[in-house]
């Protein structure tokens, strides 16, 4: 997919397909393209922080740094990927597997407690002491049978979201 | 359950009912964005909180990712680029034809009209403007007549069509009026039928010269965008303006911004709190000949002049609405939604609820700390439950 090009062809579409494993149909390939075209104003390939930022909606999220840092420098395929979680398609264990990795930030597969601390200081701001964060987390680690030092690994996380109703579901405009 | 994109035009309207203005905002133009920011839309179980709440962080996600993939704010500045017709055999020589027609008969035919009219606009306003210097009431009958002259030059320059309809707007005090914005050229579409006096940001360039010398005489307001103080004097220069009995008719563009012409992005509340009438303009383009959409971070109004002078004509349709007045116990910002939705309606474009200026600057870390709050709270409220 040359950057210059702003049409894909057949082949392009189905290899992105075959990269998010058919989690998007083909018009919903063509339409992300074309959002992807239209975020990425200068068209280098990848869409910058400026212009993630520059979208108010995404810019006031609490997690949009942690979403940032995954999504920085993707081209479109790995954008799509990256998305692919969203999709009604996509299984539970792909969308759990997305929620392990916004807080498994240095990416070695363990989540430790500081870890849960910052997803929490992020979605709480000011308004939440640090002693109070770090008490509630004690606490409900507790609860559910973790120590305050406890790594958790994937198979927590599935374990504990894995059987509840989890709603992530994104709905890709088709013109 | 799937998460659809929010349909901008759904109840906010029950939301904008119940605004109310914060007095502590130092940003005084702008309406309280929170107001209209979707608030989370699942509800909070009031059950005891577990580990399983704490790490279930999709609904926060789900609202980043349909900002990825969609948002209202970029659909209103899109510029639709013109759908290539001439991809056959015979269409493609028509295509060529045209071209040829554009560039090397119509264009330079303009070019010639529009000269002619600048002849002979300056060769009447300057001495008009040097020589009746004692007798203003004359001299600015005359200088009002001149603007609307060149004005209806600049219109020929593009073939114009336009179509008014409504009641033609007079000079009256304590009356304002309000248009949707599209591209500068809205100004000189209005102004050819009627001198209005304009509020407008300074511009560099020529465009700045003609501000600063000809459109002087019709009375214009300047203001800079980046200047916050600039607003304390710009409203108390409205307000006189308004007041005033001799003046042009005021004309103020309230999104304060270039829109694509499919949406309204919010208006701003100065031009509804001068208690004054509003008499709103609602003008829309037809995008078959040309898309007179103005981007101005894609392209310099030079540019967007010489492709509206290239084109096969520029068909717009102006509607001059009924005036309005401010009910009573309504807001300014309610009356400028109020005056939005007419305008809207009456064009066919879609409302949505962003601020235009989100163009140029970052939304306030307000925004991202009330969704910060109300989960927090949540978090202690479910803590103590048993």
């Amino acid at each position: 997919m040359g950057n210059t090009s702003s049409m894909l062809t057949q082949y392009d579409i189905e290899e992105v397909q075959e990269h998010c494993n058919n989690t998007f149909s083909q018009q919903e390939i063509a339409s992300l393209y074309q959002r992807f075209c239209q975020l990425d104003r200068n068209s280098g390939g990848f869409i910058s922080a400026d212009e993630f930022l520059s979208v108010p909606e995404f810019a006031v999220n609490p997690l949009s740094q942690r979403l940032f840092r995954m999504v920085d420098g993707l081209n479109f395929k790995e954008f799509v990927a990256f998305l692919s979680a969203f999709s009604s398609r996509a299984t539970l264990q792909h969308k759990v597997e997305f929620i392990f990795k916004v807080y498994d930030f240095d990416g070695n597969g363990k989540v430790a407690f500081s870890d849960l601390l910052d997803v929490l200081r992020d979605l709480t701001g000011q308004f939440i002491s640090e002693q109070q964060r770090e008490l509630v987390l004690t606490h409900v680690l507790e609860e559910a049978g973790y120590k305050k030092d406890s790594l958790l690994v994937l198979s927590d996380f599935m374990k504990i979201l894995g059987n509840t109703g989890l709603k992530m579901e994104v709905e890709v405009p088709v013109d | 359950m799937v998460i659809s994109q929010r349909n901008p035009l759904s109840s906010r309207t029950s939301k904008m009912n119940k605004l109310t203005t914060s007095s502590s905002e130092l940003d005084l133009d702008r309406p309280n964005i929170e107001d209209y920011l979707p608030t989370d839309s699942i509800p909070q179980p009031h059950a005891k909180l577990r580990l399983r709440d704490l790490l279930d962080i999709s609904p926060t996600l789900t609202e980043a990712a349909g900002a990825i993939v969609d948002d209202s704010f970029t659909r209103c500045f899109k510029s639709n680029p013109p759908e290539p017709w001439n991809w056959n055999i015979y269409l493609f020589p028509l295509w060529c034809l045209g071209v040829v027609v554009r560039y090397g008969i119509l264009f330079p035919g303009r070019v010639l009209i529009l000269t002619i009219g600048w002849i002979i606009f300056l060769s009447c306003y300057i001495p008009v403007h040097v020589l009746l210097k004692g007798h203003d009431k004359l001299r600015k009958r005359l200088e009002r007549a001149l603007v609307e002259l060149i004005c209806s030059f600049f219109v020929a320059s593009w073939t114009g069509v336009v179509k008014y309809h409504g009641p033609r707007p007079c000079a009256r005090p304590k009356q304002v009026f309000v248009a949707n914005h599209t591209s500068m050229i809205d100004f000189i579409v209005l102004e050819q039928m009627t001198a209005f006096a304009v509020i407008m940001q300074k511009h560099p360039g020529w465009v700045g010269l003609l501000q600063s010398t000809i459109l002087e005489s019709v009375g214009c307001i300047w203001f800079n965008r980046s200047e916050a103080k600039d607003r304390e004097i710009v409203a108390r220069k409205l307000r006189e303006h308004v007041e005033g009995t001799d003046n042009n008719p005021l004309l103020i563009f309230p999104e304060g911004t270039c829109v694509n012409n499919n949406y309204t992005v919010m208006f701003k509340k100065g031009a509804f709190e001068l208690g004054a009438t509003v008499c709103p303009i609602a003008i829309k383009y037809n995008k078959i000949f040309v898309d007179a959409f103005w981007n101005s971070r894609k392209q310099s109004f030079t540019t967007h002049l010489l492709q509206l002078m290239t084109s096969w004509a520029v068909v717009c349709d102006v509607w001059y609405l009924e005036p309005q007045n401010m009910k009573p116990g309504e807001t300014a910002i309610e009356f400028a939604e109020r005056v939005r939705g007419i305008i809207s309606a009456r064009a066919g474009l879609k409302m949505v609820p962003w601020d235009g200026y989100l163009k140029y600057s970052r939304p306030s870390p307000k925004h991202r700390e009330s969704k910060q709050k109300s989960f927090a709270e949540s978090v202690l409220r479910r803590l103590e439950e048993k």
